[in-house]
């Protein structure tokens, strides 16, 4: 286990931010003083002691809403980057051992996805398919994968040629083994750095969804479609649409410095024992 | 020629190095950072236009006392004590700009391996006088045309146009002949060699060795040359000081360093090499038999392997031996299956080896096992000792847990490592350590043959020995067949039973090592003997004056 004292201060920052973040998520029912629909006041109320950040354009709570918001958003943004990465980067691998044939149509269909601009495929689809939790995964997951695919098969392509990997291969080991244990540890590091940045990226891109109307669907409460109910707001010099902006940059930042550290670590060639 | 600023130039020796303290921080695993000191107490003297010679294995910190000359400390070393007098000067009382005019112009530097240094986007030519002209020494078209002259003495071909050309379009040798002639074109007082023909093959360091001795004799350069190469060193210097540890271990004339060395270390420097091996008859059907193998790159367009047979008696040693080019590693490649041959066929053990690898039975696999020149990339990183050499006993026999732990501690026993090692990733062995691991790695597969591909080129002649008597240890005890791929003569005598010379893809000379290294020989052959440098003085000149053809990558 790393050793607690040797966590950079940045870290800590980004590790206690992504905590409280995580934690308000997973217990959302329990954290949140009112619940996610419930009109409790005003139309956009000044924060005060009862309502910590105001209320928002139907006069519901803005912290519980953020709070139910931030396991939406999360959850959704979480699942989207484990389903690009997993698919990205084993088809990635696949791509760069296996060479050939597969090699070809796999890469060449990965160049035809992302010729197409992200946003717009995914508001084709959206809007053809019915907005459902899943099928946004779904479409966030495969749309990212293709960017993962990219990365996993060139750092793939450069480990595969390496002494090590021919010794596997000469040992007669499956491709299994090849893939999980002698390229994908040494892959870990950029995969990881740009665990992160997909993270935030899926977060952003649902965010942008929502704010379009094709995410999130309300009463579900969620931190991009909360910029779109409290836009208008902003000229008459209401903050409500900036508060959920906020979080969504907050949890950009932190994220990014947890990925920061762990690529630190990870980068490492002495198991984590001997790093200044 | 005008040069403009003068070059501060006091009485005295060139270069006063005294009680030179180098230190740096390391991180040990599991302990908090601590100091330690890579050069202590050093000190040497260095006339104008004589030639010292810095030896010792790797981390005797050769290398950071010759680029202290410079003051200059490589990757976070910093130079804590003691004084480098440079001219007359002290120069570590230098600042930023002080050193900026001191190096490249007082101070040159040529670094071993010549292709990483270049600079792959620029031609030759611009790299070559750029210091000579960013200092002022010299005007461009001056600064040409010594360079082009110092392409000439340095026997490059084309000396007029060879300066238009990118670094990777001429030869490795040629290529390190031409930093020769970047560091003496600003016309330096010192230059530093830092191991400037250890990467090169046997027949192209004689051409360029050669080449640095008579340019060091016209020039009236001083130099510090760095080697881990006795027989080398005592070609081209006037002194020679050993070094062990950081610190000095002996330090004279070159006739009295090799021919009456009074350490016992320089001692064991000097008679390195010296294994005593017999010669075992072939015995009864071989263990491998290569007929008529040709193998190509390309889909046939280059044509690698020209119809090579060779054949390897159970227990024996096959030395395959030829330059970068030769086909050696793809006849490695070819029995392997990692190449398929075009044609002919691999018998192994009376079986005939399917070509492709995946064609291969488990068994075709483990009982011919390879380790490789460079045993750092040959581990995987991420995993630990324990896994590397586990994997194959796992892999081929099953064995999990508890007993798997308990075959891996026996091979650690076998080669000479302790059980503390199990643990270890790769990053924090030495290089000798990590060549015995990959030596476990093989022998965990209980094979009948190892390829060996130059697995002691990389490493410190005394290091190098000790794998050698290892390996000869091993193949005593169990009995296994090495087919062992080098370019050292030395090592192969040392070794061998039975020799094939390769050049061009074809197997030009082969029989028991007797007869291969008794005359009369031919061409190549000749070559490649007389290129294994000596320990002799004045065998530099007489091996180029005595040979029958040039090196190929001349």
């Amino acid at each position: 286990m790393p050793d607690l004292k040797r966590i950079p201060l940045g870290a800590w920052f980004g590790l206690i931010l992504c905590a409280i973040f995580l934690f308000a998520a997973i217990f959302a029912p329990l954290v949140a003083p009112h619940g996610m629909g419930e009109i409790v006041g005003d139309v956009w109320a000044p924060a005060s002691a009862q309502y910590p950040f105001g209320t928002d354009n139907l006069g519901r709570d803005l912290l519980s809403r953020m709070i139910y918001g931030a396991r939406t958003t999360i959850l959704i943004a979480a699942l989207a980057t484990a389903l690009s990465f997993i698919l990205g980067s084993v088809l990635g691998f696949m791509a760069a051992v296996a060479g050939g044939w597969f090699d070809t149509v796999s890469s060449r269909v990965v160049d035809l996805l992302m010729a197409i601009p992200t946003l717009i495929f995914a508001l084709v689809v959206l809007s053809v398919l019915p907005t459902t939790v899943v099928t946004l995964i779904l479409v966030m997951g495969i749309l990212d994968s293709t960017r993962v695919f990219r990365l996993a098969r060139a750092v793939a392509v450069d480990i595969n040629v390496m002494d090590y990997v021919e010794a596997a291969k000469l040992r007669g080991e499956g491709t299994g083994w090849i893939i999980f244990r002698e390229i994908l540890p040494n892959a870990l590091s950029p995969l990881i750095s740009e665990l992160g940045l997909r993270f935030i990226y899926a977060v952003l891109f649902l965010s942008a969804l929502s704010f379009l109307g094709l995410g999130v669907q309300p009463p579900e409460a969620d931190w991009g479609g909360m910029v779109k109910e409290n836009k208008d707001g902003i000229v008459f010099g209401i903050p409500a649409a900036l508060i959920p902006a906020a979080a969504i940059a907050l949890l950009a930042i932190s994220v990014n410095l947890v990925a920061d550290w762990v690529l630190n670590r990870t980068s490492d060639l002495k198991g984590g024992r001997g790093n200044g | 020629m005008a040069r403009r600023p003068a070059k501060p130039r006091g009485d005295g020796p060139l270069l006063d190095i005294r009680d030179l303290r180098i230190e740096a921080t390391s991180y040990p695993p599991g302990e908090a950072p601590r100091i330690v000191t890579i050069v202590d107490g050093v000190s040497l003297t260095l006339e104008r236009g004589k030639v010292l010679g810095l030896i010792g294995e790797s981390g005797a910190g050769k290398s950071t006392i010759g680029l202290s000359s410079m003051g200059y400390g490589r990757g976070g070393v910093r130079i804590t004590g003691g004084e480098v007098r440079l001219n007359g000067r002290d120069i570590m009382k230098n600042r930023a700009s002080g050193f900026r005019a001191l190096r490249g112009r007082e101070v040159c530097y040529v670094a071993q391996s010549a292709a990483a240094a270049f600079n792959p986007a620029h031609k030759l030519m611009d790299q070559v006088v750029e210091a000579a002209v960013r200092h002022g020494t010299l005007r461009r078209a001056e600064a040409e045309k010594r360079a082009v002259a110092l392409f000439r003495k340095l026997s490059l071909p084309n000396p007029e146009t060879i300066g238009e050309r990118f670094p990777h379009q001429v030869s490795g040798g040629q290529l390190q002949r031409v930093m020769t002639a970047m560091a003496l074109c600003s016309e330096p007082d010192l230059i530093v060699f830092d191991e400037p023909t250890t990467a090169l093959d046997v027949t192209t360091q004689i051409d360029v060795l050669a080449a640095i001795k008579d340019a060091i004799r016209d020039t009236g350069v001083a130099a510090l040359y760095i080697t881990h190469d006795l027989a080398v060193v005592a070609q081209v210097a006037d002194q020679i000081m050993v070094l062990r540890h950081g610190k000095l271990v002996e330090w004279g004339d070159t006739r009295q360093i090799i021919k009456e060395p009074r350490q016992e270390y320089t001692n064991a420097l000097v008679s390195v090499h010296e294994i005593q091996h017999p010669e075992k008859a072939p015995t009864g059907t071989p263990v491998l038999s290569v007929k008529n193998v040709t193998a190509s790159y390309g889909g046939g367009r280059v044509k690698v392997l020209k119809n090579v047979s060779v054949d390897l008696c159970a227990g024996q040693t096959l030395a395959v031996v030829g330059e970068s080019g030769s086909g050696k590693s793809t006849l490695a490649r070819a029995i392997t299956g990692l190449l398929p041959p075009e044609d002919g066929s691999v018998t192994f053990v009376g079986r005939t080896l399917a070509p492709r690898l995946r064609d291969r039975t488990k068994t075709d696999l483990r009982e011919l096992q390879m380790i490789y020149q460079m045993a750092d990339v040959a581990m995987n990183p991420r995993q630990t000792v324990g896994t590397i050499i586990g994997r194959p006993i796992e892999f081929y026999f099953g064995i999990k847990g508890q007993e798997r732990d308990r075959r891996v501690a026996e091979l650690l026993e076998k080669i000479e490592m302790g059980k503390g090692f199990i643990d270890r990733y790769p990053a924090e062995l030495s290089g000798g350590q990590k060549q015995r691991v990959c030596i476990a790695r093989a022998l965990a597969a209980n094979p009948k043959l190892i390829i060996c591909d130059e697995v002691t080129s990389a490493l410190d002649p005394l290091v190098a020995n000790g794998i050698l008597k290892l390996l000869l240890g091993l193949q005593a005890e169990e009995g296994v067949a090495y087919l062992f791929i080098t370019h050292d003569l030395a090592t192969v005598k040392s070794i061998a039973d039975s020799i094939a010379v390769m050049l061009r893809g074809e197997v030009v000379r082969y029989g028991p090592k007797s007869r291969v290294l008794t005359p009369p020989f031919d061409d190549y052959t000749d070559l490649l003997l007389r290129s294994v440098p000596e320990m002799e003085i004045g065998w530099l000149e007489g091996a180029i004056s005595g040979r029958r053809m040039a090196s190929a990558g001349n």
